[in-house]
């Protein structure tokens, strides 16, 4: 997600025989766009001022700080996910980074797990029915959250149910998890203010940049682009 | 091999592409039509060690945003295959284009495509890129490299090179999945929607779009 963040083929996803490399699955393109409006609308009164004042107010060691604890919350949902999936090696690495920063690294605030060569295997719910063979279904744009699939869209409501860290807390903490990563999220909104600018309001068409966006880095992070799929310009340089 | 050219290409005069290629500054080598030996992946995997190496120096080079900007069209200029990404980038509109047009329009997307990704690069700025690998992929190589960035967890680059132009050049760049061409494909077509198809009023203003 932070490489697509850096610069703004799509592949076919298993399962999905309609999606060709240009012809995208998005058969509610008018409704997704209508939210895409939105989105753009919030991001540009809302959260793009906010994470000016607080790229600007909050010093930035504490700025990675709020972004590490953010991430290390995380850790309990990828956890149970690699366990879902059956891959016990990243279950283990993920366990472990949890239990080092939690621990050494002062509640999640310092990532000395990162030198100690333990990185965050990122995964999520979306990837565990994927694994377990669902389908990536038509794209979507959810208001207020932005590019998703139906299957990454269903990933997230069973994350709202099976999140250990959900089941372990109860009021006042789990606001407390709630703020932090909301502020880990205008964090981000600041860090990469050029690339998410450039892309929502420099685009000829701020939609399809997003969308194409986002299904290739998640195709690419699921491993599922075909190599068969790889466009040859010199094949068909008219790219049709 | 028996060297292809592509329907467009063979329209394309020698004369014309000396004329193009001394505008743009490029080596005489970029002349070679379809040379006839193979590209291997040893030598796409040098090619992007150069490119790499040009572009770690830009981005620690401490130079200004316009000096970057130079470089990197510079680079662009030598070691990418633009009449290709911007013929692709077109799409089916380049097919009723004429050739003085689509010259134009390939000068126009060099400036805009070296600003928007030398943009991009510019973020480097502090990092580095290792070549990793390569491998063959249909007609073409891909060469694997890692970036590294300041406060980032490592992530994947992929260039794309071919030499069907005549010259061992890369025609794409994927960051983590995310593909220049098709990217550009996306955006260039809704440039020119924009623009009620008229392909003049976009070279015009492409440049200015970067």
């Amino acid at each position: 997600m932070l490489a697509a963040a850096a610069i703004g083929l799509s592949a076919c996803a298993g399962g999905d025989a309609a999606v060709s490399r240009d012809a995208v699955n998005d058969p509610f393109e008018a409704q997704n766009r209508r939210v895409h409006a939105f989105n753009r609308g919030i991001d540009r009164a809302l959260v793009k001022p906010s994470s000016q004042v607080y790229g600007r107010a909050v010093p930035g060691f504490l700025r990675i700080g709020i972004t590490n604890v953010g991430n290390n919350l995380g850790l309990p949902a990828a956890v149970a996910n690699n366990v879902l999936q059956g891959r016990v090696e990243p279950a283990a690495t993920n366990t472990l980074r949890f239990l080092v920063n939690t621990t050494f690294g002062l509640g999640g605030v310092l990532d000395p797990a990162t030198d100690m060569g333990l990185t965050e295997r990122e995964t999520d719910f979306g990837e565990t029915l994927h694994v377990w063979g669902a389908a990536e279904g038509p794209y979507v744009e959810l208001p207020l959250i932005g590019p998703s699939t139906v299957r990454d869209t269903a990933g997230m409501v069973m994350g709202v149910f099976l999140d250990p860290l959900g089941a372990a807390l109860d009021s006042p903490e789990s606001e407390y998890v709630l703020g932090v990563r909301v502020l880990s999220t205008i964090g981000e909104r600041y860090r990469y203010s050029d690339t998410i600018d450039s892309l929502l309001y420099q685009s000829a068409d701020s939609y399809a940049q997003a969308r194409l966006l986002y299904l290739q880095n998640r195709r690419f992070e699921l491993g599922t682009e075909a190599e068969e799929e790889a466009y040859d310009p010199y094949e068909d340089p008219y790219a049709q | 091999m028996i060297p292809t050219k592509t329907p467009m290409r063979s329209e394309v005069s020698r004369r014309r592409l000396l004329a193009l290629a001394a505008a743009a500054g490029a080596s005489t080598a970029a002349l070679a039509p379809g040379a006839a030996r193979a590209l291997t992946t040893d030598e796409a995997r040098a090619l992007i060690d150069r490119l790499v190496a040009e572009i770690n120096g830009v981005i620690n080079s401490g130079g200004s945003e316009s000096a970057m900007f130079a470089e990197f069209e510079r680079i662009f200029t030598r070691y990418a295959d633009v009449a290709i990404i911007a013929q692709s980038a077109l799409g089916p509109a380049a097919r009723q284009a004429s050739p003085a047009q689509m010259q134009a329009f390939t000068a126009a997307f060099r400036t805009y495509i070296s600003r928007k990704y030398g943009r991009r690069f510019r973020e480097f700025i502090g990092g580095r890129i290792e070549v990793t690998g390569a491998e063959p992929v249909k007609s073409f190589f891909e060469v694997i490299s890692t970036a590294y960035l300041r406060g980032e967890a490592p992530f994947e680059v992929r260039f794309q090179v071919s030499d069907r132009s005549g010259r061992d050049l890369f025609f794409n760049i994927i960051i983590e999945g995310v593909n220049m061409l098709a990217s550009e494909r996306a955006e260039i077509g809704a440039l020119l929607d924009a623009r009620g198809g008229d392909l003049n009023r976009l070279t015009a203003d492409l440049p200015g779009l970067g």
